[in-house]
């Protein structure tokens, strides 16, 4: 695999360093970027009609206003909080708490599930093939300290470097550099999508020894990649888009599982924890301040970067004015579907568009019966969205970003591929991981505030990865072999 | 081995589990939640009670086999006992959170009752009790080789199944029973459970032979099947004896002051649903001990 020149290649591109050497090879910078700006956490909390969410466990992650601001008003941060709504949100919030940790645990589950089932069966993402730029020092070295000085150097640099483009990127939005951080977004899902699935394709292909032409394959990729583009950067079905940042977190992860020796490995997770950490809850840190000024801005953040469990459907607010529908979507990000535009005034009786009498009653009680001609509509868009996001609870959704998914698929996947203790050791880090979020959760709904994701899940898998590897296993050995069972 | 051994020790041994999970659990999230976290309570007393087993094991001479024999014995019953303090941490947690569930809820009752949080937890201690005996074996299933080559038993993987099946069994039996006692302050209910699970994982202990000198049968390391047999028979009366204990108990868990709690777990049409199990014993062969062939063993199975 020609992994050198096409690196060349695309570094000369962007101008990036790379290392010609034969026995190193390079992966551009970019998807770094890209997750390590998606490891962030942010929370949609402080918008007015975020007064509601910010009870709501929704308030997690980046904050996406235009799923919060579902009809293209300007957000101005009215203190229009409805006070008996807020006690009713607090008990919603918990209450729905428990489905959104669902909403979550499923997603982790299944990125991890395809890393693991993949450094399992697919020898290429095991096997030694040189590492990353970032991580020049090599472990094999002759004595043990030597490597442990290697490894904190690895991941020294590593971090620096995200550290360098983290900055680089607030700066870069902060001072409205628009244009530049889309490009690099999409030349890093681009890079994913196409460059990565074909490698990932190749490689399984050699595993089960499936003869394949290139047309063929190009037609799948290319078909796959274009796809995934229109479903992360534009609009698609949730589900499809849900799966394919699920697909593009599992190939990050093995990227990294791949190509960070093991030390450095579980060195860079530790230290990420405590730079999320860090960089979330201090007041200078890089990522709040992205957070801020985005909601001073009101504006959306990167898509993606963020996976989303559900949308907001535009119920009968939809503009029949073309131009007013583009305006009223211009800021919706990907996760908002299309089909509640769709719906016309005209057959508001015949069609009501997929939606109950019982719920168009809970509107009419809650705003007045109104029919949804463009006046009204226009009128009640001029409200405080409070009152109107007359919205199922249940449908507001959760976010977390991709970097976390990315982090902790890359420990299960070391701890599958490395361990002694194997399965046991995988299935450990994995219910430690699960604990973590929910522990996160559970803080987030507590606090109200915005949380990292990292730091509780990487500490508990850490742990259990190296007691598990180094006691447990010993333990459970000799109770098998004895066929003791406790 | 390979795919068939795989796939029925897989299904022999979480099959029931799977089941109990896709009908009962798996709707409701909040059930799911608490399912992973007695799993994440089973996990650290675990951890802890290894901690101590491998302190000790290093602290000894490694070629004293009846000493590390004894360290395994003695490592065995701590961890059932910190299994059960951890059980009785995970009823303190649930407690409490019952009592937030309450004061958030709309009409001043818990969605979840304590005995159901009590069903769920024993199986999520019972799933990863059996996931971390069983998972490796059955990984071990899928590549080649040939059990009882070196002369041992052939059912090793088929017993090891069934003993898991059965302590899945058991721990959510002893979820239930535990936490019944707990509730209803029966001490005798908590010592109950405590030395059934003493009884159970000791049990090997007692019907195992010396450990045999020859180096072939050392290397394969498997203990032969016919002697796991009266521990799989103890472990069922303890399934049954459970069972009986827990439907006893039916009209009590389904109590007055949890019944608009909503039904127990889903709506069994009779008691007759667990019951089956009281009838496993009456199926077995007589035993004649000295001479006990596989084939008798896996008809009384």
């Amino acid at each position: 695999m020609t992994f050198n020149r096409v690196t060349d290649f695309l570094a000369s591109e962007f101008s990036l360093l790379t290392m010609s050497e034969e026995s190193e090879e390079s992966v551009p910078l970019l998807p770094l970027q890209q997750e390590s700006m998606a490891s962030a956490l942010f929370n949609t909390d402080q918008n007015d009609n975020s007064e509601r969410r910010r009870h709501d466990n929704s308030g997690r992650r980046r904050n996406d206003n235009p799923e919060s601001e579902t009809n293209g008003q300007p957000q101005n941060n009215i203190q229009q909080v409805v006070e008996q709504d807020e006690e009713e949100d607090e008990e919603l919030t918990l209450k729905y708490g428990a489905k959104h940790v669902i909403m979550l645990f499923v997603p982790v589950t299944l990125c991890m599930v395809v890393v693991v089932a993949t450094i399992k069966s697919v020898s290429f993402y095991t096997r030694k093939d040189g590492q990353l730029i970032y991580t020049p020092f090599t472990e094999e070295t002759e004595t043990v300290g030597q490597r442990a000085l290697n490894s904190i150097l690895n991941a020294a640099i590593m971090i620096s470097v995200i550290i360098v483009m983290t900055i680089l990127l607030v700066v870069l939005y902060k001072y409205r550099c628009y244009k530049v951080i889309h490009g690099w977004l999409i030349i890093s899902s681009l890079l994913l999508l196409f460059f990565f699935s074909f490698i990932y394709l190749g490689e399984v292909f050699k595993t089960y020894n499936v003869a394949m032409d290139y047309i063929t394959v190009a037609l799948i990729i290319w078909n796959f990649g274009v796809v995934g583009m229109i479903c992360i950067h534009w609009k698609g079905p949730l589900r499809l888009q849900q799966a394919y940042l699920i697909m593009i977190s599992a190939l990050m992860a093995l990227v990294f599982i791949k190509y960070l020796p093991e030390w450095t490995a579980w060195l860079i997770l530790a230290v990420i924890s405590v730079y999320d950490l860090v960089a979330v809850l201090c007041p200078k840190g890089p990522l709040r301040m992205l957070v801020e000024t985005a909601q001073e801005r009101n504006e959306t953040l990167f898509p993606a970067l963020i996976y989303s469990s559900t949308m907001i459907w535009l119920v009968n607010m939809a503009e029949e004015d073309p131009e007013a529908q583009r305006k009223a979507t211009k800021n919706s990000t990907y996760d908002k579907q299309a089909p509640a535009n769709q719906t016309r005034n005209e057959d508001a009786e015949a069609d009501d568009g997929g939606f109950s009498q019982e719920w168009q009653q809970q509107r009419d009680n809650r705003i007045g019966p109104i029919e949804s001609t463009p006046e009204s509509r226009a009128a009640v868009q001029a409200l405080p969205s409070n009152s109107q996001t007359s919205e199922d609870p249940e449908e507001r959704g959760v976010k977390l970003g991709l970097g976390d998914f990315i982090f902790y698929s890359v420990l299960v996947g070391k701890a599958s591929a490395t361990a002694s203790g194997d399965w046991n050791t995988t299935l450990a880090c994995f219910v430690a991981i699960l604990i973590g979020l929910c522990l996160t959760l559970l803080l987030l709904a507590i606090f109200k505030k915005a949380l990292p994701a990292l730091p509780i899940s990487i500490t508990f898998g850490l742990v259990f990865y190296f007691a598990t590897d180094n006691l447990v296993q010993p333990f459970m050995d000799q109770l098998a072999f004895h066929q003791f069972y406790i | 081995m390979t795919l068939a051994v795989f796939f029925g020790c897989t299904f022999i041994a979480f099959g029931p589990a799977f089941g109990l999970f896709v009908f009962t659990i798996a709707r409701d999230p909040l059930r799911i939640i608490i399912l992973i976290a007695g799993a994440f309570f089973w996990l650290v007393s675990l951890l802890l009670s290894s901690l101590i087993w491998f302190i000790a094991v290093k602290a000894s001479d490694p070629r004293d086999e009846p000493l590390q024999k004894g360290l395994l014995i003695f490592g065995v019953m701590f961890s059932v006992l910190l299994q059960e303090a951890f059980r009785f941490l995970y009823y303190k947690l649930l407690r409490k959170a019952i009592e937030g569930l309450v004061a958030l809820s709309e009409d001043g009752c818990s969605p979840i009752s304590i005995q159901q949080m009590a069903y769920v937890a024993g199986v999520g201690f019972g799933l990863m009790s059996g996931a971390f005996s069983m998972i490796n074996l059955l990984a071990d299933a899928l590549g080649p080789g040939t059990v009882g080559i070196y002369g041992d038993s052939q059912l090793y993987f088929l017993t090891s199944a069934f003993m898991t099946m059965v302590l899945i069994f058991l721990h959510t039996f002893w979820g239930i029973l535990f936490f019944h006692g707990c509730e209803h302050r029966r001490w005798w209910e908590i010592t109950a459970v405590v030395v059934m699970h003493l009884a159970v994982s000791g049990s090997v202990y007692v019907v195992e032979p010396a450990p045999s000198q020859d180096p072939e049968a050392l290397r394969d390391a498997r203990v032969p099947t016919t002697l796991a047999l009266p521990s799989i028979l103890a472990a069922r009366v303890a399934v049954t004896f459970s069972a009986i204990s827990f439907l006893l108990h039916w009209g009590t868990l389904a109590s007055p002051s949890t019944a608009h709690t909503g039904v127990w777990l889903w709506q069994p049409a009779d008691k007759c649903d667990w019951g089956w199990l009281a009838l496993m014993p009456l199926w077995e062969p007589p035993e004649n001990g000295l001479v006990l062939g596989d084939s008798a063993l896996l008809a009384s199975l």
